[in-house]
């Protein structure tokens, strides 16, 4: 993995802090070009790898890298997959059959509707839950997906309620079809690692908060330090700036720090910050492999 | 350990449950939902008992507590059958359709000395806690307006019926969303003594409100607007919002931040200064041993959990006593909204009696 990752956030109004940045960000992204131009700001800065969510609008983005792929052949989805908001409005405007419909792969209606229909006959999960996937994946067609994510709150649904083996079928389904590598996002990551181990799904690739401050790092920061230095798992930090509420410097000198981390996913809508964070990463972690491409 | 039962497998519920089941002081006993396809899907990957029968499972499963996430109609049978096992009871918002169910329920388990909770998250919000914190100072000085907001993107074409879309089940804007505001105002002014000016109007819905407005009166001249609509696509997901004015200054706050301005001569709280303040969820959120969707959720259960531990029955702060308050609000709008306008524009004695008496010393340019 890429050492830095570009994340979406800032592109469809998330905004941990403020409501009024959100709907600022909401308002200069809703057209596609704009995203699409950031995204290019990143990937001329050397950043490759753009962790993304499975929104619709992003079906975009795909289309667009799929025209040029002689521009765009070092850049890399890593889709964060599903895009509840899409699952949850979906059910209730069309109810859960419906919905499936409306997501069913290019495989075809009939195999797609056995692989769901028998499964959903049988409670058997293994079927829906690649059915899903498979689903969430058409748009990335042809396009290089070296990781898919499953993203937190599903990750962390089925940590609570103790459906550690959907974290299996994912993982196995992800390696065998896609020949990609599972990721899992948390926000409860010693948990999920205790989880994870249980399953069998060795080293994996976990995305979590790791920040100075601690925010939104469930289980405790001194778990989470415990972790980093005991554990067996590829760690990406999300959320280093907490949102703003880390100095930019302070924020990637500390997680830089830090023990067994990977990769670090940042968002950023401008080129001056993405060099910033770029240039802050390269200085206080060497051999990054995104200064490689800068 | 205590044992609870999670009654009510819908959005609220399997969260609820997921949350709970994570929970270190917490064993989750048994689940019981109408469906029986969730549960038998739980059930074979979580090994967790369940039951369609909810009388069945209260007759054949140890508890200490319940978390009942059932359609609200549901609410006051299943409290009433939790409370007569001598169960604490968490349940979900709004409480009771019927203030009269409310009221003994309340009773009950008051005399019972059995922790009872509503599922009011806001109120474990780190920026609506800051300002309920700020006006326990003093800080903005008498407060003489609040208006409480809330927008969101739920229902935003007609569509097929559920309990969600019919009012007589506890569906519609004033019950699912506008509690939650209301719910805010009352933690803050405490109950009002009237209501004026109530609509519930439908954008989509066939049986049930779209938006709702309304005016929340106090003794004194103190007053709260009430201002929400569930069918703003304009919203990524449901946005609260309080804004208090007090005679010293003025708090706005949301679930991100809370913005206070204090004008010179306010009471400063320690930390604030005059003119703007802003702090930020990441100041004002306490970690929680498990997060799924926002840390009130975590907390509120928690919270719930530690009641329990504590024996601290008589000390909630959303306690079926508080969450009557929201109760009866929202029977007062409905009443209200069915007088329709107060005031007619074809009641000219009315507008003529109210009239300012006309001085015949020439026009006045200050008052």
């Amino acid at each position: 993995m890429d050492r830095l990752l570009f994340g979406d956030n800032q592109f469809f109004g998330v905004n941990h802090m403020s409501e009024e940045k959100a709907r600022a960000q909401q308002m200069r992204f809703q057209d596609i070009n704009a995203i699409i131009d950031v995204l290019d700001n990143a990937y001329d800065e050397g950043i490759q790898s753009f962790m993304c969510t499975t929104h619709d609008r992003i079906a975009l983005v795909c289309d667009h890298m799929r025209k040029d792929p002689a521009r765009y052949k070092d850049f890399k989805f890593l889709p964060c997959m599903p895009y509840a908001h899409k699952y949850a409005n979906a059910v209730t405007e069309d109810g859960i059959l419906g919905a499936l419909k409306r997501f069913m792969p290019d495989e075809g209606f009939l195999n797609a509707a056995l692989r769901g229909g028998m499964s959903l006959a049988k409670k058997d999960i293994e079927g829906i839950v690649t059915l899903l996937v498979d689903a969430e994946m058409k748009m990335f067609a042809g396009l290089n997906t070296p990781v898919i994510f499953l993203q937190n709150v599903v990750v962390d649904l089925l940590l609570g309620l103790g459906f550690k083996e959907a974290f299996r079928i994912f993982a196995d389904h992800v390696k065998k079809r896609y020949n990609a590598e599972p990721g899992f996002i948390t926000m409860n990551l010693p948990m999920l690692l205790d989880a994870l181990e249980e399953q069998g799904i060795d080293n994996p690739i976990v995305c979590a908060n790791i920040n100075k401050i601690g925010f939104r790092m469930s289980g405790g920061f001194e778990a989470y330090e415990a972790a980093l230095r005991n554990r067996r798992f590829r760690a990406i930090a999300m959320s280093v700036f907490a949102s703003g509420a880390i100095p930019p410097k302070e924020a990637i000198e500390w997680v830089c720090e830090q023990p067994n981390i990977e990769s670090i996913v940042f968002g950023a809508s401008s080129r001056g910050n993405i060099r910033n964070t770029n240039e802050l990463v390269q200085r206080h972690w060497p051999a990054t492999s995104a200064a490689a491409a800068a | 350990m205590i044992r609870v039962a999670v009654v009510g497998l819908g959005k609220m519920g399997l969260s609820h449950h997921a949350m709970i089941n994570a929970h270190p002081g917490v064993k989750v006993a048994a689940v019981c939902d109408a469906t029986g396809y969730v549960l038998d899907v739980l059930n074979k990957y979580t090994g967790v008992q369940t039951y369609t029968d909810f009388d069945a499972m209260l007759r054949e499963v140890e508890l200490d507590a319940i978390i009942i996430a059932t359609p609200s109609g549901m609410h006051a049978r299943m409290v009433k059958a939790a409370l007569e096992k001598n169960l604490h009871v968490f349940c979900e918002k709004p409480f009771c359709l019927d203030t009269r169910d409310g009221e003994e329920l309340t009773r009950l388990a008051e005399q019972k000395g059995l922790v009872n909770q509503v599922g009011y998250h806001y109120r474990f919000v780190g920026a609506f806690q800051e300002v309920k914190r700020l006006l326990e100072l003093n800080a903005i000085g008498e407060v003489t307006h609040v208006l409480a907001e809330a927008y969101g993107p739920v229902v935003l074409k007609p569509k097929g019926s559920s309990w969600r879309t019919q009012r007589s089940e506890g569906g519609g804007c004033l019950y699912d969303y506008a509690a939650h505001p209301l719910n805010l105002v009352n933690w803050y002014l405490g109950a009002p003594h009237g209501v004026g000016g109530s609509v519930l109007n439908s954008v989509f819905s066939k049986d049930t409100d779209d938006e709702v407005f309304g005016t929340l009166y106090y003794d004194n001249g103190v007053s709260a607007q009430l201002s929400v609509n569930w069918s703003d696509e304009s919203f990524r997901k449901m946005s609260t919002k309080i804004t208090i004015f007090g005679k010293n200054g003025r708090i706005a706050a949301d679930r991100q931040e809370c913005q206070v301005y204090l004008r010179d001569g306010a009471q400063l709280p320690e930390g604030y200064q005059s003119g703007w303040n802003v702090r930020y969820t990441t100041d004002l959120t306490a970690p929680v041993w498990f997060y799924l969707r926002g840390e009130e959720y975590s907390a509120q259960l928690d919270y719930f959990v530690q009641c329990i531990a504590q024996k601290r029955a008589a000390d909630n702060v959303n306690s079926f006593q508080s969450a009557m308050q929201t109760d009866r609000v929202i029977s007062m709008m409905i009443a209200d909204a069915e007088r329709g306008a107060t005031l007619r524009a074809d009641d000219t004695a009315a507008m003529v009696a109210a009239q300012p008496k006309k001085k015949k010393s020439g026009l006045q340019f200050w008052r």
